[in-house]
């Protein structure tokens, strides 16, 4: 029998598969003494400089409502901040929309611009959201697998094949969470061809940017001619450790960002003033913070990668994000099965790759976003667990 | 600067195998550059960080100015150096400003502190005058937060 209220839910929320994260999450918050790799934000505490900016905005009586589109002050900054780091450039006035972390922008942007029955290719494995978003814009979501032979890199060859009439929009996210995976300019390049082509709109998550170890990050807004056709998001959590004041951004043609700005301006009204007020500091004066997290964060994935090749998890070198993505299909468990058993007998949590879609069957995510000694703790138990295998 | 180095001020207690696993290299060649670190005095000494309420909460520290006269050949070494060499004194620097040394001192009490200053360190042949400064408490300590209330995380233990 059905809970009471449960059939006034809509069908396509009542559709929705619960994130496998919380449910992973129900068992690991039952076990307090469990080393977690499972956190998906920063160990660090958002630098001092930021937070005492939005103490001294509190102070100053900035409780307000903003236009909706963000404080222009801000909306400059981040102008500014784009231009210099990713080569496009966007008008603070008309380009940019300030929203509640990258997943307000992600799905504003998807309400902006779906019609019912609209289709959406994403890659996987991938974040959490992707597909329900899509699904709660009345979109059809279309998975394109990527896989550790190419460092979950995005084969545009596959994405073409995966094309059918009906797609709108491509979504891409690299650095990806929860593989690490980036891509290289030229198969960027290939998909903006294929884009233009098309017709589609590329919505690009490229939270993770500044967290890229190995190489340049390139944003496929800034190709020839993808400007007009990208919807470029970004957000403040990751590199500047600011998960809980809920800031990103979405940048793009105006149009779009008009349109944008009406589901936002009706469901969100503006993003909070003073987490708009951090961010404006995180973008003037950020900077030495985040080289230094970065570092950081670069030693502690040589160290767990190691570790997990050394004790038998085939694990490639993530380029970028703050996740290490090892292979655990030798063990002939899945996914879940082998996290809930490493979880129970050696009280150690990292995310199963299925959490994040099909094709991350086989794997699992471990967050290097912590210390050495609980990184170092941490793989010895999971050799201990994986020895226990046989 | 040495990756050694480097992860030591990062101050994780880690032993020389675990060193070896975070930096990747074999534990000896761990021991050699900590054995080339001391040999070359960059690398002074093991002390840990003590919160001062905590772990020492009888002890006395002072800070002095002192005005020194430089001499011919020596500019301040000499006499920096001497005052340096007193137990009591736990660092000392050469500034600028309206004074030459800055002293750290340390005692067991406010007389022992204040006995060193008057009959030890402005007696030295040299020291023209001292200021000396006690300190009430401590909020940070080499980059360590004391007062930081207590961190019970709201932090889900795991998040997407």
């Amino acid at each position: 029998m059905s809970q009471p209220g449960q059939q006034f839910v809509a069908d396509h929320v009542a559709g929705l598969p619960r994130s496998g994260i919380r449910d992973f999450f129900a068992i690991v918050q039952a076990m307090p003494q469990a080393i977690s790799l499972g956190i998906g934000e920063p160990d660090f505490v958002t630098p001092w400089h930021i937070r005492e900016a939005a103490i001294f905005a509190l102070e100053k009586g900035k409780t307000s409502y903003t236009d909706n589109l963000g404080l222009l002050r801000l909306r400059r900054e981040i102008s500014t901040y784009v231009e210099r780091q990713f080569e496009v450039s966007y008008h603070p006035e008309r380009e940019v929309l300030v929203a509640v972390g990258v997943s307000e922008a992600l799905d504003i942007a998807l309400r902006a611009v779906l019609n019912p029955g609209d289709k959406v290719i994403y890659h996987e494995p991938c974040y959490v959201s992707y597909s329900p978003s899509i699904k709660l814009a009345h979109a059809e979501p279309i998975a394109v697998a990527t896989d550790a032979a190419d460092e979950f890199g995005i084969d545009p060859d596959r994405v073409m094949a995966a094309w059918e009439p009906g797609v709108k929009v491509l979504l891409l996210n690299f650095p990806t969470n929860p593989t690490g995976g980036v891509t290289e300019k030229a198969k960027l390049e290939r998909l903006a061809k294929f884009a233009a082509e098309k017709d589609l709109l590329v919505i690009s998550d490229e939270i993770y940017s500044e967290l890229t170890f190995e190489g340049v990050h390139t944003s496929i807004a800034s190709l020839p001619g993808m400007r007009e056709r990208t919807i470029f998001l970004h957000g403040f959590s990751k590199a500047f450790a600011m998960t809980g004041f809920r800031i990103g951004y979405a940048c793009g043609p105006q149009a779009l960002i008009e349109a944008m700005m009406k589901v936002h301006q009706y469901s969100m009204l503006c993003a909070p003033i003073l987490s708009q007020e951090a961010a404006v500091e995180a973008l003037k004066n950020g900077a030495p913070a985040v080289a230094k997290m970065k570092e950081a964060y670069q030693r502690r994935r040589d160290l767990i990668v190691r570790r997990f090749n050394e004790i038998g998890l085939t694990c490639h070198s993530p380029k970028g994000s703050f996740y290490a993505f090892p292979c655990i299909e030798p063990f002939g468990m899945s996914s879940i099965d082998f996290c809930q058993g490493l979880l129970r007998q050696e009280e150690v949590a990292i995310v199963p790759g299925t959490a994040f879609g099909d094709s991350g069957a086989g794997f699992a995510r471990a967050s290097f976003s912590t210390s050495y000694e609980r990184i170092l703790e941490a793989t010895n138990r999971i050799e201990r667990y994986v020895g226990s295998l046989g | 600067m040495s990756s050694v180095l480097q992860l030591l001020l990062e101050g994780e207690r880690l032993d020389t195998a675990q060193m070896a696993q975070v930096l990747g290299l074999s534990e000896s060649e761990i021991e050699a550059e900590i054995a080339r670190l001391e040999a070359e005095r960059v690398l002074l000494g093991w002390r840990p960080v003590l919160n001062p309420a905590r772990a020492q909460e009888n002890i006395v520290r002072a800070v002095i100015e002192v005005k020194i006269s430089p001499e011919r050949d020596g500019g301040f070494d000499r006499l920096a150096t001497r005052i340096a060499r007193f137990d009591a004194v736990e660092s000392c620097y050469l500034m600028s400003g309206g004074y030459d040394l800055l002293v750290f001192a340390v005692g067991n009490d406010l007389r022992e502190v204040a006995t060193f200053v008057s009959e030890r360190l402005a007696s030295v042949e040299g020291v023209l005058s001292t200021a000396t400064h006690f300190m009430l408490r401590a909020y940070k300590e080499q980059g360590y937060l004391l007062l930081d209330p207590a961190e019970g995380s709201d932090k889900p233990s795991v998040s997407p």
